[in-house]
């Protein structure tokens, strides 16, 4: 016990825990943080809250059932979900599908795209304090909800396609009510960003925030957004193309500083381009059957495949072994493009300050579900 | 389609069905043949069917009734020959993909791909079989070797992309109990290879974190789900459970209906009811199933 007591001007690094109840950690997403002042030192993502072993639940279900279970996983992307899946068993089985089913998989995949983006945009920006494009985004999203409700009486949990085609037929006068909703949306977009494009606390919150180069991006295994925010022009449509995407005219936007900035003009940049891709599907939709033909009992060979597609979150994979004429899959693996996104989370934020890390969270746009499987 | 198709002859029915058409041909001829003195048929009896009507009642009567050898053959020559060219026809224009039964891909023997040959070449011993399957290539390789595979086909090859990794369970193989898998992309000519490799239950496997950052939570999540541990990972923590859940989910031998937190399996380390790990000698009631 000698000289002064110089306890108070110490400084410590500080252990918190952020989330896993959380308004801006989207879900139950908890990130344990050691803090010096505000800044951070560490970061750790813990996650798992939301887990209900649905690889598991897919071993004990013939095929056509895990299709509804692969909504759970992106909740707010269902559509996409269940295309993935849906072009897996195809590859596995041989089944080739019609045009007209794979053109409404487009619309129903890119007008899922752009609900996914909204949802998006809105918790990104109210995260950073802009309140006001949330009224904006959930009003506009209530219309592409209500055509998917029209079309398959969900406006969630969609369960909207099946093995070989899609299920139902579209209802009188959709093809109308869907190709309003198209139109009348760039104006909606630039509505949308006259509220942050060019706002200057929207570009101090955001530019230089959560920085990954190419190299870094490719070696996290970004996919999605924040692969083409890091300037690589890389999209699984254009690359291995499913369905009819190769018929389809659009652009994949990309992003020049690699920053939480360029991530948002990506986005709302493929929101114009899933536009153009609705409207070039309403323009060519095919007549025809909306189902291949395929056996009412589906019984696989033995052997593994995987099948990819781009959801809104990154690349979405299924990873399906089967054995010999069995009819469920013995081992379904989904590679979840937010489980990966994420993981680049503790490289991002390190440095910033905690409110930069509900930015980077925002951008990287995760969907717990998908994460935690 | 009157180009194509020959031309009957002048009294030879004109049906869409050739077989059918080359059936009644014959039924007719059979009929005349058995009884060529009764009266003439009915003529409600002759047209079961529309299109048949017209023709019936364009012959002339006593054409119907002697029917020479000639006549026989030249209709039912006529027939076949609509058949064959319906047939043909059919053959010129397939049906569309989604109309025809699925077919399944094959497996394929894949030893003479480039890929292979060059990795075998590369890295002695190194593939142990290759396959490709619904156009995707898989390289069976030892998992003694597994990083240096790896890293091969990172610098050398070019598959600077980890798109995924993960494992399968088969509780009954002789050879090892799981596969882990390894997908990778190249971005210069979008091409994809999968690694297979076997690890026994009692084995360990190197980990690839020091080629792709991104192999981090994927073992991670193979390690809680399967239970394989992966040597030099920066941190092996459970991923998807919690810490001091007990088993591994994935495995075929872990109920799908779950169980009570560890307490089923070890029942000396995990009490019943979850919570955290007691030592076995502080346990004194066994945990019961749930």
């Amino acid at each position: 016990m000698s000289g002064p007591d110089t306890s108070l001007f110490d400084i410590e690094e500080m252990e918190i825990n952020f989330g896993p109840q959380h308004p801006a950690t989207h879900g139950v997403l908890r990130v344990l943080v050691k803090l010096d002042g505000e800044k951070i030192v560490e970061a750790k993502p813990i996650i798992g809250y939301l887990h209900r072993g649905t690889e598991k639940l897919f071993e004990t279900m013939d095929f056509p059932q895990c299709i509804p279970h692969t909504d759970r996983l992106d909740y707010v992307a269902a559509a996409t979900n269940n295309q993935g899946f849906c072009i897996t068993m195809e590859k596995l089985l041989g089944i080739s599908i019609p045009p007209r089913a794979a053109y409404i998989r487009m619309i129903l995949a890119e007008l899922q795209r752009l609900a996914s983006h909204l949802v998006w945009f809105a918790t990104h920006a109210i995260d950073i304090g802009a309140i006001t494009p949330f009224f904006y985004n959930f009003r506009d999203r209530d219309e592409i909800l209500d055509l998917f409700e029209e079309y398959c009486g969900a406006r969630l949990t969609l369960n909207t396609m099946k093995i070989g085609g899609v299920p139902y037929e579209l209802p009188e006068g959709w093809v109308d009510r869907c190709r309003a909703v198209a139109d009348g949306f760039p104006a909606k977009i630039d509505e949308y960003e006259t509220l942050l494009t060019e706002n200057r606390i929207w570009k101090k919150r955001t530019i230089g925030i959560g920085v990954v180069s190419p190299e870094e991006a490719i070696e996290w295994g970004l996919t999605g957004p924040p692969l083409r925010g890091s300037g690589i022009r890389w999209d699984i449509r254009k690359v291995f193309p499913y369905d009819r995407y190769d018929e389809i005219d659009f652009e994949i936007p990309i992003g020049k500083n690699c920053d939480t900035y360029d991530r948002y003009l990506v986005r709302v940049e493929e929101m114009r381009q899933s536009v153009r891709i609705i409207q070039q599907c309403l323009d060519r939709l095919p007549d025809g059957p909306i189902v291949a033909r395929s056996p009412k009992v589906l019984r696989a060979k033995e052997g593994m495949v995987y099948g990819s597609v781009e959801a809104p979150k990154g690349e979405l994979g299924y990873f399906v072994v089967t054995t010999e004429k069995s009819t469920k899959p013995y081992r379904c693996r989904v590679r979840p493009p937010s489980f990966i996104n994420l993981q680049a989370l503790p490289a991002m934020v390190k440095g910033h300050l905690v409110a930069d890390m509900v930015a980077v969270i925002g951008t990287l746009d995760i969907v717990l579900g998908e994460i935690d499987r | 389609m009157t180009d194509e198709t020959p031309k009957p002859p002048e009294d030879a029915p004109v049906t869409d069905e050739a077989s059918k058409a080359e059936s009644e041909a014959a039924a007719d001829v059979a009929d005349k043949a058995a009884e060529p003195a009764s009266e003439p048929k009915p003529e409600a009896e002759a047209p079961p069917k529309p299109e048949t009507s017209a023709e019936v009642s364009e012959k002339p009567a006593e054409a119907k009734k002697v029917l020479t050898e000639e006549e026989k053959a030249a209709k039912i020559a006529a027939a076949k020959a609509k058949a064959a060219a319906k047939k043909a026809e059919e053959e010129a224009e397939p049906k569309p993909p989604w109309e025809e039964k699925p077919v399944p891909p094959e497996r394929k023997d894949a030893t003479d791909d480039p890929e292979v040959m060059a990795l075998a070449e590369g890295i002695e011993g190194s593939v142990l079989a290759a396959a490709r399957f619904a156009g995707d290539l898989t390289i069976t390789v030892p998992v003694a070797k597994i990083v240096e595979i790896c890293s091969f086909l990172k610098t050398e090859r070019g598959f600077s992309f980890l798109v995924d990794l993960t494992a399968v369970d088969w509780p009954e193989r002789e050879e090892g109990r799981f596969d882990v898998i390894y997908w990778m992309h190249r971005f210069d000519d979008e091409f994809r290879l999968r690694l297979a490799t076997v690890v026994a239950e009692d084995q360990i496997i190197e980990s690839a974190t020091g080629i792709w950052k991104v192999a981090d939570w994927m073992e991670r999540e193979v390690f809680d789900l399967y239970g394989i541990v992966f040597v030099n990972h920066p941190s092996l923590e459970r991923i998807l459970t919690w810490e001091g859940f007990n088993g591994h989910p994935l495995r075929k031998d872990f109920p799908v209906e779950g169980i009570d937190t560890g307490a089923a399996i070890y029942p000396d380390v995990y009490p019943s009811g979850g919570g955290p790990v007691v030592e076995p000698e502080k346990n004194p009631e066994k945990g019961d199933k749930a």
